[in-house]
């Protein structure tokens, strides 16, 4: 069976984002740049399926800027067989991206893709859903466990009170939560290889997609900043103004 | 034109967050119909209709839509998505499982998780786990909406709406329920608790939390912690607060032993009140905490129950 993965080039989890002065984003310039925690997890996951023998060849695609290359190399280096990369330096969103996916999918006809559940940079937490719902296909979102057998899947989804467990047929696309696993890190060795290994290059033309936005950014701001920093002496002073002052307790 | 609201429920009841979505939809201006899907859901239904500002209820009562599977919920709610301008869920995680594939199958654009409907198209939406907030337009004819429920006040439940039945469509095949674990804790769950109670690196080791346990306890707070107190595996992942783990907004944070970085910050600072509890003055948690003590935890903690106990204070 073949997997593909996706993989966002976003902000590094440690980085503190800083909003432009403009307002109209935020700063991006001269910024660590890292493959989406969510990500690490689906390349992981794909390669603990070949690993174990039910996955036969992983594809991990990135969507974006020249830069994306980077993020495909870390994935190869990480175990997967060969990237796509559908260049393009205008803004995608999630509806786009799923739709150039489904594009993708029709080309490489995987029996899973595997997906972060949300990027770190805008949080919206739709690929995957859109993926699923243009292809037709079912939808394990969330996933902590992943247990293939023959024609379908069991995944395990992190909802709020807990766990639930859902039978999918395959084809399915599958998102990542972070108890699904610990992604490993590259070794020296597999990055030398991993320069060797294929990335096709695409044009969001060739694949007939209309990506225009469908929201329009007008204005990115600081959020309101907290009045913090007030010291308290003593656990009975900290029990006072939280019950008489803050009322909280 | 009106707006739809998607129930959330487990079957025999509903899910409160229903209630903060409600409230959103009442910025619309328009008509609110609630849907309400699942079989045998009749109290769910009921409960439903006594939900201040709706208009009505529409009530699938079909076991095709049993635990809300998305892949049996989307097709209905696009079915009846003609009649209304916003279709609006909570960003739980059966809102944000659900609205996405609706909005793939509409053909439009989602806002994920808004704080505020600025217009009937513009929205504030938090970006970066809360570091930024856009203000978004949507160019679409239906908004397809998830809303962030710690932004948004419960609706009150002293309405009485109409229910009226909807029928179902045609069965899936994709996808079937399997199993369910609820967590068997009996504090409250980390996303909706009204306090959180969380331990990080300063707790030195998985033994020491019951320190926070025992603060958690008498407070009924949630219990969570930093990526550094999971890392270390002093607590599972699914405790993790922040921009990775999960993201909370409750009326108290308490941090014990957390320095405060910043992908943890990210995951709490929208908390109304937040409480530091460390012994570095300088830990960035201190500086934009309301209440900072500054003192050793294994000597602030046991103090503290002590107190809270003297104090009378109780779960609420």
């Amino acid at each position: 069976m073949k997997v593909l993965v996706g993989v966002k080039r976003v902000v590094d989890y440690n980085v503190k984002v800083r909003v432009k002065a403009d307002r109209t984003g935020v700063e991006t310039a001269n910024v660590k740049m890292s493959m989406n925690p969510f990500d690490e997890i689906a390349v992981e996951e794909a390669i603990r399926m070949k690993e174990a023998g039910t996955a036969d060849e992983i594809v991990a695609v990135s969507m974006g800027s020249r830069q994306c290359q980077e993020t495909i190399r870390t994935a190869l280096a990480m175990g997967a067989d060969r990237g796509i990369h559908v260049l393009t330096d205008e803004e995608l969103q999630p509806l786009a991206v799923a739709k150039l996916f489904k594009a993708l999918v029709e080309r490489e006809n995987p029996g899973l893709v595997i997906l972060g559940k949300q990027a770190i940079d805008d949080d919206s937490n739709q690929t995957g859903q859109m993926l699923a719902a243009l292809l037709g296909w079912p939808q394990g979102t969330f996933a902590s466990e992943i247990v293939l057998s023959g024609d379908g899947a069991e995944v395990t989804r992190e909802v709020d009170g807990g766990l639930e467990t859902v039978g999918l047929a395959i084809p399915a696309v599958v998102t990542t939560d972070l108890r699904l696993n610990e992604p490993r890190y590259a070794s020296l060795p597999n990055i030398m290889k991993a320069k060797k290994k294929p990335i096709d290059q695409l044009a969001v033309d060739e694949l007939g997609v209309d990506v225009a936005p469908r929201l329009e950014t007008l204005k990115v701001e600081d959020p309101p900043a907290r009045a913090g920093g007030r010291k308290v002496a003593s656990v009975e002073e900290l029990v006072d103004k939280l019950k008489n002052e803050a009322g909280v307790i | 034109m009106a707006a739809l609201v998607i129930a959330d429920h487990d079957g025999t009841a509903l899910d409160p967050a229903t209630l903060n979505a409600v409230s959103a939809a009442v910025r619309f201006e328009g008509d609110i119909d609630l849907l309400v899907a699942g079989g045998g859901t009749g109290t769910v239904a009921e409960a439903a209709a006594k939900i201040a500002g709706i208009t009505r209820v529409r009530h699938a009562d079909d076991p095709a839509y049993d635990h809300l599977l998305a892949e049996a919920v989307a097709p209905l709610v696009v079915e009846l998505a003609a009649d209304y301008s916003e279709i609006l869920f909570p960003a739980n995680t059966t809102g944000k499982n659900l609205a996405p594939r609706v909005a793939a199958l509409l053909d439009v654009a989602q806002i994920s998780d808004i704080t505020e409907v600025i217009a009937p198209d513009t929205f504030v939406r938090p970006i970066y786990a809360g570091n930024a907030m856009a203000t978004v337009r949507s160019s679409d004819a239906i908004k397809v909406i998830t809303v962030r429920g710690t932004a948004f006040p419960a609706a009150t439940q002293d309405g009485s709406a109409p229910i009226e039945p909807v029928a179902a469509g045609e069965g899936q095949t994709l996808s079937h329920f399997v199993r369910q674990e609820l967590s068997k804790s009996e504090r409250p769950e980390l996303t909706s608790a009204r306090v959180v109670v969380s331990g990080g690196r300063g707790m030195q080791s998985s033994e020491n939390f019951h320190l926070v346990e025992e603060i958690a306890d008498r407070l009924g707070a949630a219990v969570g912690a930093s990526r550094a107190a999971v890392d270390a595996g002093y607590r599972p992942n699914d405790f993790q607060v922040g921009q990775t783990g999960k993201v909370v907004a409750p009326e108290l944070y308490v941090a014990v032993g957390i320095s405060g970085a910043i992908q943890h910050l990210a995951g709490m600072k929208d908390s109304k009140v937040i409480v530091a509890i460390n012994k570095d003055e300088e830990a960035p948690m201190v500086q934009i905490a309301d209440y900072g003590l500054v003192d050793d935890l294994f000597k602030a903690l046991p103090a503290l129950a002590e107190a809270l106990d003297k104090a009378g204070v109780k779960p609420r």
